[in-house]
């Protein structure tokens, strides 16, 4: 396994849907400062972004961790809230649970786990009921895709 | 087309980041919602919206777009205004409707990759 450049972690607010989005917007500038490729960037930002906002809208916030290696970014997210019921159902794009509420700012599509799925190259979900869900993607850095090379 | 001209076609005011209106744009998106624009959305460097949230910004963003066009005369907050200068996205605000602002700047050559689009831009 390549090396491990950074560990961040990141507390998501689920009391505040206005500032959704801050945490992914900071792992952005991060790996752009790395350097990585603009592609591998948008990826992990767009996938962490949908995370994030998923994460608040339906289980009241949590704990997002972001391991950033040479060759892959791995983003996990924590969170306490119910868990997902039936995930193949959550997985299917146009399918959402969020409140109207959500929708009227924008969110709400039922595109977000599709959405993580499709930036990430590997998603795993882990989810009880009652006791919250840990979704794991990782972002695979091609050996050739870094701004910097 | 360059991102002054588009503030003319829309009969728009300028924001903020005035600065940056040389910039040019080559495909737009218009959606008000932000999901479809994360999920569909490619390379379009304008984003055109009746979502008055920071979350038109930071999606915008996200997607490393160059502006943001508020339609139907919505006026963004200055939370708003702070975070797209923060970004440096360019902020429009238009009297036109959507499907008007959208037709007026594709009938005067904002056309992008028309297949794209299609397929995978036009959100709304």
């Amino acid at each position: 396994m390549a090396e491990k450049y950074l560990t961040y972690e990141y507390n998501i607010d689920g009391e505040n849907f206005t500032t959704a989005g801050e945490a992914s917007v900071n792992l952005k500038r991060v790996l752009r400062r790395i350097g990585f490729a603009p592609e591998v960037i948008k990826r992990a930002s767009i996938a962490m972004y949908e995370g994030e906002i998923n994460m608040v809208i339906h289980a009241g916030g949590g704990v997002a961790r972001v391991n950033i290696y040479e060759d892959k970014i791995v983003i996990t997210l924590d969170d306490n809230g119910p868990g997902i019921a039936d995930v193949e159902l959550a997985m299917k794009e146009g399918y959402s649970t969020a409140p109207d509420k959500i929708r009227s700012m924008g969110f709400g599509a039922g595109m977000g786990l599709p959405n993580m799925k499709r930036n990430a190259d590997k998603l795993e979900i882990s989810t009880r009921l009652g006791e919250g869900t840990t979704i794991t993607m990782t972002i695979t850095v091609a050996a050739t895709a870094t701004a910097n090379d | 087309m360059k991102i002054s001209e588009i503030a003319k076609i829309l009969n728009g005011s300028v924001l903020c980041c005035g600065e940056h209106t040389c910039g040019e744009v080559f495909s737009a998106c218009g959606s008000d919602m932000m999901s479809d624009v994360l999920a569909y959305v490619k390379n379009q460097a304008l984003l055109l919206t009746g979502l008055v949230s920071p979350h038109a910004i930071r999606t915008a963003e996200m997607m490393d777009m160059k502006c943001v066009a508020f339609v139907r005369d919505k006026t963004p907050g200055e939370d708003i205004l702070a975070l797209a200068r923060k970004h440096g996205i360019v902020v429009i605000k238009t009297p036109l409707r959507m499907y008007e602002a959208c037709g007026l700047l594709f009938a005067g050559g904002l056309r992008g990759d028309i297949d794209t689009d299609i397929n995978a831009g036009v959100c709304g």
